[in-house]
Order: structure tokens, then C-alpha cells, then sequence
């Protein structure tokens, strides 16, 4: 007896496999904590991290969680949340530094409008 | 379900087939579970992230010897746990019931001992005068609610991973429950070390004590 599940693992990843995704995982993660070495601009720092964390999480889903051998129509599923995500992202983070930036500046150079 | 069934049901997909996805329903509604939780913890991380930038004297206070170092063990031992997840799930999808439930069983201590550091470090920062409407450091009050906002809803997505793991692997090494219901919890507990791989950076690596 097979289930759809079971059927769908039946061509999945190898052990060499998830241990190559580990030790790439744990490498980035070893890149992010050497970038805090780096005193770097906050936005700078977030951008990279932001970056990198997105390639973690495409591997975690990718791999560890058999999305790339799942069926495309899965995948598309998760689009609109991920589109989501990233829209919110490029509404706030320029206000978030529209804001910073107006804060910083001298007085009188920059007026918030 | 035979072999032959399932092929008819994935060519029938999007006319009436039984699994659209090719996976079963389980599967599915764990997967629509993170969906939905990941735009929870996105409005979070969002909301702190615009609260980082917009906030010139927030507080730093995570030096790298030790906190820094500290939440990247803890980040290593989760990671580790994912691995040993993931072998556990492959196990299961074999037949081996014994071999499940160590791989899971380990991935439970894993699950325990970040928990267990976690908490450690929560203590030491509420020693420090941490609180969620006020830091003892000075700058934005908000660090202490955001801190404690998303590192606790973390951690108590972890807590309640290690006891539905714990019931997953009890069931399974008893013959009551299938290896999709362990490639279920699985998926849960990736989620769990998918959302910390965005708690790690964001949280601390962006409030680092030079």
C-alpha cells in the first residue's frame, strides 16, 4: 500500500545530500555572524542578513522540507505568502530609512514633510 | 492505494483528482499551517525590523563574547536538530520504526537543549534589568517587548515542537501512526528552524556590542 506521500519520497534526497545542506547551512550562518564582526551601516547589515537568511530558508524548504521534490502546484501554493512578505518589506524598510535618515541629518538641512 | 492509483490520481490534477497536490491531506494542512504562521512571524520581524531602523539609539546589547557566541551555539544546535529530523523522517519512510524514533528522540534533546539555553539567556538579560517596557542600557524602550515578543513566541513554538514530536515518535514506535504523520511533524519542525534562521540574524546580529 502506498500512500501519495510515501510515493512522492520514493525519489527524494540521499543522507549525503542533507549533510551537504547542513554543513552549507551552518557555513552562511558562520558568514552572518562574521558580518556582525564587520561594524557595517544598519541598513547595510540588514539587507545582507535579510540576503543570506532567504537563501537558509530556500534550502531548509527546499531540501529538509522535500518542497523540490514535491509537485509545482505545492510550491505555487506558497507563493502568494512569500510575495506577500516581500511586498510589505519594500513598503517599510524605505520608510523605516526615510525616517533614520531625517533623524540623523542636521538640523535645518533636511525638513520631514 | 496502490502504485497504479496514485499515478491516476496525479494526472488527474486540477480535474476533480483526489490529490491535487499529490500529497496527503496531513501534509497539506501542515503546510497551509505555515503559511499562516509564517505571515505571523513576518508582521513581527517587519514590525521590529522598522522599529531597528527608524530607532538611531537602540540598544545594543549583545556583546560577541559571550551572547554572540552563545545564540550561534544555539543556532548550531538547532540546525543539528533539523539534521537529525530529516534523518528521521528518511528512516520512517524506510520502515525502520527503531531508527525513527532515536533520530526523533535526538531531535527532541536537540529541541531541549536550545530551549534550555534560551532560557538561560532570558534570565541573565531580566537580571540585567530587561523588561518588556524597559532596558536597563538606556535608548528605545521598545527593544525589551519586541525582544521577548519574538524570541518567546519561538520558543514556545519549540516547547510545543518537542512535545508534539514526543507524541508523534510514542505513536509511531507503537504502530499507531504512519511515516507521513513523522514527515508531518517534520515539516513543522523545519518550519520551527526556518523561522529562528530569521530570528538569529535579525534580532541579534543586528544589536552587536562593539
Amino acid at each position: 500500500m502506498s500512500s501519495p506521500s510515501s510515493d512522492s519520497q520514493a525519489h527524494g534526497p540521499t543522507t549525503k545530500l542533507f549533510a551537504w545542506v547542513w554543513i552549507w547551512l551552518v557555513l552562511i550562518t558562520g558568514v552572518e555572524v562574521f558580518l556582525a564582526y564587520k561594524h557595517l551601516p544598519p541598513v547595510t547589515m540588514l539587507l545582507l542578513l535579510i540576503g543570506l537568511s532567504v537563501v537558509k530558508a530556500g534550502l531548509i524548504m527546499s531540501y529538509f522540507m522535500h518542497l523540490r521534490f514535491e509537485k509545482t502546484s505545492l510550491v505555487w501554493t506558497l507563493i502568494p505568502a512569500a510575495l506577500f512578505c516581500i511586498g510589505m518589506m519594500t513598503l517599510i524598510f524605505p520608510d523605516g530609512i526615510r525616517l533614520r535618515d531625517s533623524h540623523e541629518a542636521p538640523q535645518g538641512v533636511v525638513q520631514p514633510k | 492505494m496502490t502504485d497504479s492509483h496514485a499515478d491516476v490520481l496525479r494526472e488527474s490534477s486540477w480535474t476533480g483528482g483526489a490529490h491535487p497536490y499529490s500529497i496527503g491531506s496531513k501534509k497539506l494542512g501542515m503546510w497551509l499551517f505555515i503559511v499562516s504562521d509564517t505571515l505571523t512571524f513576518a508582521a513581527l520581524l517587519l514590525t521590529y525590523s522598522y522599529c531597528r531602523l527608524t530607532n538611531p539609539n537602540w540598544p545594543k546589547p549583545f556583546p560577541i563574547v559571550p551572547a554572540i557566541v552563545f545564540s550561534t551555539i544555539m543556532t548550531v544546535v538547532l540546525l543539528g536538530s533539523s539534521l537529525t529530523m530529516v534523518m528521521g523522517v528518511a528512516a520512517a519512510h524506510r520502515g525502520n520504526r527503531a531508527a525513527t524514533v532515536r533520530w526523533m528522540l535526538a531531535t527532541m534533546l536537540g529541541g531541549a537543549i536550545f530551549c534550555g539555553l534560551h532560557a538561560t539567556e532570558w534570565m541573565h538579560l531580566i537580571g540585567e534589568g530587561l523588561r518588556p517596557f524597559a532596558n536597563p542600557w538606556g535608548g528605545s524602550p521598545l527593544f525589551g517587548a519586541t525582544f521577548f515578543g519574538i524570541t518567546g513566541l519561538h520558543m514556545t513554538h519549540v516547547a510545543i515542537g518537542v512535545i508534539y514530536l514526543g507524541i508523534v515518535a510514542t505513536g509511531f514506535g507503537r504502530g499507531k501512526f504512519s511515516a507521513e504523520d513523522v514527515e508531518v511533524s517534520g515539516l513543522y519542525w523545519h518550519f520551527v528552524d526556518l523561522v529562528w534562521m530569521f530570528v538569529f540574524p535579525m534580532i541579534y546580529l543586528m544589536s552587536v556590542k562593539y
